[in-house]
């Protein structure tokens, strides 16, 4: 029993891995399908702005606040914006935009691509002379890997805005003086590795649920475990990377 | 009344079928079929579900392969196709799925308008416009244009489905249950549809159903898949003409049941 769902595990990986191979080999074949990526980057990126506004913003408070008693124990609460900047630009905003998109947009392409499986409209694409691979999976897996680096960004000057409006109600500490201390803490490094980071979740979010839905089965049951299945994996995959991440950023700081 | 089969060009088949397998682990779904479909020809494949009649055009359109045996189409043997002549290969079929297949997120007018621009570029915006609206207009469905096809009732989202695979102007259509879940009035004109588009767009076609009445109105020639072979072939008539319990189980289950 256990050596045979060790078996579909292994099969599984081995598929994805085949998937992965024929996204990369697709992705450099014409034609391009710009106008998709352009509408999957709309639809990933601007359709959830609201939702990522809203967590990145509360999670600049929420962290300043809890990160301020202990400071205060040290007498150290000037140095709450360099603690903000860093454990925002280097962590959270990626971190709290991965986790919020695989929840968001993972499980959304996984139901769209598995619910157009299992109704055939992926097979009408292919006997109408469409590549269906490159159509739908290159291009949301694309737009993810672009959109969720930007959307990142977007996370962290938020999470850096609620961080300040707290400060300012706590300390009085002035906007120049606050964002200053920012950007004097937060190296090039921090913002190139949050860069790659946010684009390999965004890569991770995009292939699973493309994935997920693409080889779903068994009609609308398998819609919903294809949804499912492309949240859990996704945020799991993204749990490992960060801390490879961290791990080889550490060896690069010596 | 009968059709009548002058249309046929019997000298040029567009299918030619020997022996074709297909299984799906231990079970054997086809199991030695041999068929030709002729020019002109509309086909019927009749069968009880799951005898494998929805397996043998996708094998035609290349959506499934074969395990043994030739299958060949408008001269090209599907098998040894490589993926760029199979895509060219099948912009000259038309496969009509049995749920429509429509594409859910976009407009009637997108959905028709899909094959067109990924497969004939140069064609001008006036072009294509005026390429959905002839296709439209020929499955009586104008009025739909703008409409998403959840706005669709069953047999205008079959009919979508079918201008769909016109508008690249196929030689040979693929009808998978093409009035299943359909009301006898609806069934009808679907039936009235297929025979229009054999007379106005030339095509040789492949219908698989289980419905008697779509055979008998549809069908040239009808061709039943039991146990896996093609047992019986000929006109309506010739096929039900017969003693084998299964044939006449069919027989009974449609006009009687």
């Amino acid at each position: 029993m256990i050596s045979k769902k060790i078996d579909q595990k292994l099969i599984q990986l081995g598929d994805l891995h085949h998937f992965i191979m024929r996204f990369f080999k697709e992705l450099f074949m014409p034609p391009y399908e710009f106008k998709e990526i352009i509408n999957q980057c709309y639809e990933i990126g601007v359709k959830s702005l609201p939702l990522i506004s809203l967590t990145g913003f509360i999670t600049g408070i929420v962290f300043t606040n809890q990160s301020r008693p202990s400071l205060e124990d040290f007498g150290a609460t000037a140095m709450l914006p360099s603690l903000i900047a860093i454990a925002i630009v280097r962590a959270l905003a990626p971190l709290v935009t991965a986790l919020i998109a695989a929840g968001k947009v993972g499980s959304n392409i996984g139901a769209e691509l598995g619910s157009m499986k299992v109704t055939e409209q992926i097979d009408a694409m292919e006997v109408s002379g469409t590549n269906p691979f490159k159509f739908l999976v290159v291009s949301r897996v694309l737009a993810t890997t672009v959109m969720i680096p930007i959307l990142s960004c977007y996370t962290g000057f938020v999470g850096l805005m609620g961080s300040f409006l707290n400060v300012y109600q706590h300390e009085s500490v002035s906007f120049i003086s606050f964002f200053d201390q920012v950007f004097e803490t937060v190296t090039f490094l921090d913002i190139f590795q949050a860069i790659i980071k946010a684009a390999f979740f965004g890569f991770t979010i995009g292939i699973v649920g493309c994935y997920q839905g693409y080889n779903s089965s068994k009609g609308t049951e398998g819609v919903g475990k294809a949804a499912n299945a492309a949240v859990v994996a996704s945020m799991f995959l993204i749990f490992i990377e960060e801390q490879l991440v961290v791990m080889i950023v550490q060896a690069i700081r010596g | 009344m009968e059709k009548q089969l002058s249309h046929i060009n019997y000298q040029n088949p567009v299918i030619n079928i020997v022996g074709l397998r297909k299984s799906f682990g231990d079970l054997h779904i086809l199991r030695g079929v041999d068929l030709k479909l002729f020019e002109g020809e509309n086909l019927v494949v009749l069968g009880r579900s799951g005898t494998g009649k929805s397996v043998l055009i996708k094998i035609v359109s290349g959506l499934l392969s074969a395990d043994e045996g030739s299958v060949n189409v408008l001269g090209q043997e599907v098998g040894d196709l490589d993926e760029k002549a199979l895509m060219s290969l099948r912009l000259r079929i038309g496969f009509s799925f049995q749920n429509s297949a429509l594409y859910d997120s976009m407009t009637v007018r997108e959905n028709l308008e899909f094959p067109l621009v990924r497969n004939k570029r140069s064609l001008t915006r006036t072009e294509i416009d005026r390429e959905v609206h002839e296709v439209l207009d020929s499955v009586g469905l104008l009025q739909a244009l703008n409409q998403m096809p959840s706005e669709l009732s069953g047999g205008q989202r079959k009919r979508i489905g079918i201008a769909r695979t016109l508008i690249l102007r196929p030689d040979i259509m693929l009808y998978d249950e093409p009035t299943a879940g359909l009301d006898p009035i609806t069934c009808t004109e679907i039936n009235n549809l297929i025979n229009e588009v054999q007379q106005i767009y030339k095509t040789s076609s492949i219908i698989i159903t289980h419905d008697l009445t779509c055979a008998k109105e549809v069908g040239d020639r009808i061709v039943m898949l039991l146990d896996g072979k093609f047992e019986r072939q000929g006109r309506f008539n010739d096929i039900f003409d017969s003693d084998d319990a299964r044939v006449k189980a069919f027989y009974d289950y449609n006009f009687i049941a």
